[in-house]
């Protein structure tokens, strides 16, 4: 009898070109590897110094994301990209994808989006699969019971050439979660509190399996939020078991096996959740029903509480004492009611349908408080049309809010949407580091929802407030 | 790669903890398509004023920063995104070596890749280190092992085909390259099933 394996251990052993040795990292084949304009240039260069072949460009897929305007001029109206520098990066990922035959979804296409949006929405990410980007929340299409994570551009550099990455095995986590979440509580609740448990360093060296009744309840667009933060607790990975929510969000997607081949791959994915007697290396419980609305009051996503909740007071740390600084907040004080100017719903976080549908669910029939810049970009451009079909952008647009093109937008400061200095922006991305949304910019990481409740009051708000 | 057994220097402080690859590298310098030139934006946003006049508190501005190449960093240096950018721009500037008592797997991942050293010591020897800036150290890849200026030694793990590969400035694309019949081998096996 072979030992019992976790979920991660099955997709691992099966991807073993090499298994590891004491003086050797495994040699590990990628199914998937996702390239985006921001750090593919490089790798692409350094095939070419080599004289080297992209060895599968049929596993290989291209999106542009990071850089590309979310204006409707600039994206279709024929107006120039504002950065040129951004503009610069669009054209040589054309004219790499077109030497070395990557299919692209290029800034026109109908299927574009980020690239952790477009990977489970085209079907492409798959259970059991191996996937790499040089991206970190990469993370995102372990939601779907695949093991996927972020690399470097050399890397890029090494699947490109090789299919293939050297890589020790990672440790394993186990995040047992329990109990219903209440109304108003939602998946980036969840994952925020995560976060603010184990730390920002907490998950580093392992990968992380989310399971317990609480994580097979949610829909897949819950799950990959979770699995998407889960570099933010300085995991490796994070994975979901494949179950029949996978199975029927996958069904009839444009790349998803289809027929005889659909059969198969379902007998194959129903063997990959993990045995029962397999063994982590570590285990973690989180309750959920005692969870509340959550909110980043800091510069890193660990530093977060309930927003109704205190800035805790930690003395003799300088380093916490500078981030309070930056934000502009003091030990002890409160968040709520704190005034806000600017509101972010999007990015591979909550860039999803139904993260719009929650912010839209509260501002229908509101309107963004005066002096509030609310700003909803969709994921991808899949997601715009299935909102547009649902009238979710006239609910946004009467209420104040900007409805942008897809993109990575306001996430990071690199494609033109910021934060000014100073300001406060309550933002459903995942990353709250100093000058990430802008230089001196405050990022308030919180849900859709709590997003949506803080337009609406201009304020920092408990969406259960308006619920 | 250039090969490297050993490295000596003073070393240059920066105590925050979590120090995360938007802080070494902000996202607006990743228009670039180059690995080159990225040193002048290292940590940009703490290095330069408004103006864009270099910041005289900034330590790597100081003039004592001049010609060191080991950085001593604070808890978990090296999070957030997996932008090999950070790693270019530590090394464009000089930076050899960063020292702390964690550092997030990506970054080191690509920081061993670009000959940048990724040494994680223990508490009491880091303690030492962010205490006493300025110190001469030496790092030596061999043993494994980092020696203060007192002559004791603080032991760092490193994954033996890390080392092998520094040690003889051997690539991994080169390794990866000779799997190819393992690899086709993989891939045949792998369509069959
Ligand atoms: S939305 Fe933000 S976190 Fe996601 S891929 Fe884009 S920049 Fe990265």
């Amino acid at each position: 009898m072979t030992a019992p394996l976790t979920l991660f251990e099955k997709v691992w052993r099966s991807h073993e070109v090499v298994p590891e040795t004491a003086d050797t990292p495994a040699v590990l084949y990628i199914d998937l590897h996702l390239i985006h304009e921001v750090t593919s240039p490089q790798a692409f260069t350094a095939l070419r110094e080599r004289g080297l072949r992209l060895r599968r460009p049929d596993l290989t897929f291209a999106t542009m994301d990071h850089s590309t305007p979310t204006r409707t001029e600039q994206v279709f109206g024929g107006a120039p990209i504002g950065i040129e520098a951004a503009a610069r990066q669009v054209r040589e990922l054309e004219r790499n994808c077109e030497a070395f035959g990557v299919e692209l979804l290029g800034l026109h296409d109908a299927r574009r989006g980020i690239v952790h949006i477009i990977g489970p929405e085209l079907g492409l990410t798959q259970p059991g699969k191996t996937v790499v980007c040089g991206d970190s929340h990469t993370s995102t299409h372990g939601a779907l019971g695949a093991l996927a994570f972020g690399i470097g551009t050399t890397e890029v550099g090494h699947v490109f050439a090789t299919q293939c990455l050297l890589q020790r095995k990672p440790r394993t986590l186990a995040v047992n979660v329990h109990g219903r979440l209440s109304a108003g509580v939602g998946a980036k609740d969840l994952i925020l509190a995560i976060i603010g448990r184990i730390g920002v360093g907490g998950g580093t060296g392992h990968v992380i399996e989310y399971r317990g009744e609480t994580i097979a309840g949610l829909d897949m667009d819950a799950r990959m939020t979770v699995c998407n933060m889960s570099i933010e607790a300085g995991a490796r990975a994070g994975m979901i078991a494949p179950d029949e929510t996978t199975f029927r969000y996958l069904a009839g997607r444009l790349r998803a096996p289809q027929g005889e081949a659909w059969d198969g791959a379902l007998e194959r994915w129903r063997q990959l959740p993990g045995d029962p007697a397999a063994r982590f290396d570590r285990e973690v419980d989180i309750d959920a029903a005692a969870l509340e609305p959550m909110m980043t009051y800091g510069t890193n996503p660990g530093m977060v509480i309930p927003v109704g909740g205190t800035i805790p007071e930690r003395t003799d740390d300088p380093v916490f004492a500078k981030s309070l600084a930056y934000m502009g907040f003091a030990p002890g004080e409160r968040i709520q009611e704190h005034p806000v100017n600017v509101v972010f719903v999007g990015s591979c976080t909550n860039g999803r349908l139904s993260d719009l549908r929650a912010a839209a669910s509260l501002l229908r029939g509101r309107k963004v408080a005066t002096g509030v810049h609310m700003l909803v970009v969709p994921g991808s451009q899949q997601v715009k049309r299935e909102a547009e079909a649902e009238g979710l952008d006239r609910i946004f647009i009467e209420a104040g809010a900007e409805w942008r093109e897809s993109g990575c937008s306001m996430c990071l400061g690199m494609n033109g949407d910021l934060v000014p200095k100073g300001h406060y922006a309550v933002s459903t991305s995942n990353r709250n580091f100093e000058g990430r949304q802008g230089i001196g910019a405050r990022t308030l990481l919180a849900s859709p929802l709590t997003a949506a409740a803080c337009a609406v009051r201009g304020r920092v708000t408990d969406p259960r407030e308006l619920i | 790669m250039e090969p490297i057994r050993t490295l000596r220097s003073r070393t240059v402080v920066l105590a925050a903890n979590d120090i995360d690859t938007d802080q070494i590298i902000p996202a607006r310098f990743l228009t670039t398509t180059s690995r080159e030139g990225l040193g002048e934006h290292l940590f940009a946003d703490w290095r330069y004023g408004p103006d864009g006049a270099p910041r005289a508190d900034f330590v790597l501005n100081q003039p004592q920063a001049r010609g060191c190449s080991i950085l001593v960093a604070g808890h978990n240096f090296g999070c957030g995104s997996s932008r090999e950018h950070a790693p270019w721009a530590l090394s464009d500037f000089g930076v050899r070596a960063v020292v702390s008592t964690q550092i997030a797997d990506i970054f080191r991942n690509n920081a061993l890749k670009n000959g940048l050293l990724p040494v994680i010591v223990e508490p009491g020897a880091h303690r030492w280190l962010i205490e006493h800036p300025g110190a001469e150290v030496t790092i030596d890849l061999g043993s494994s092992a980092l020696t203060l200026p007192g002559g004791e030694t603080a032991r760092f793990p490193l994954e033996p085909f890390a080392r092998y590969c520094l040690m003889n400035g051997v690539d991994e694309l080169g390794f990866l390259l000779e799997r190819a019949a393992q690899i086709s081998a993989y891939e045949a096996r792998s369509a069959l099933a």
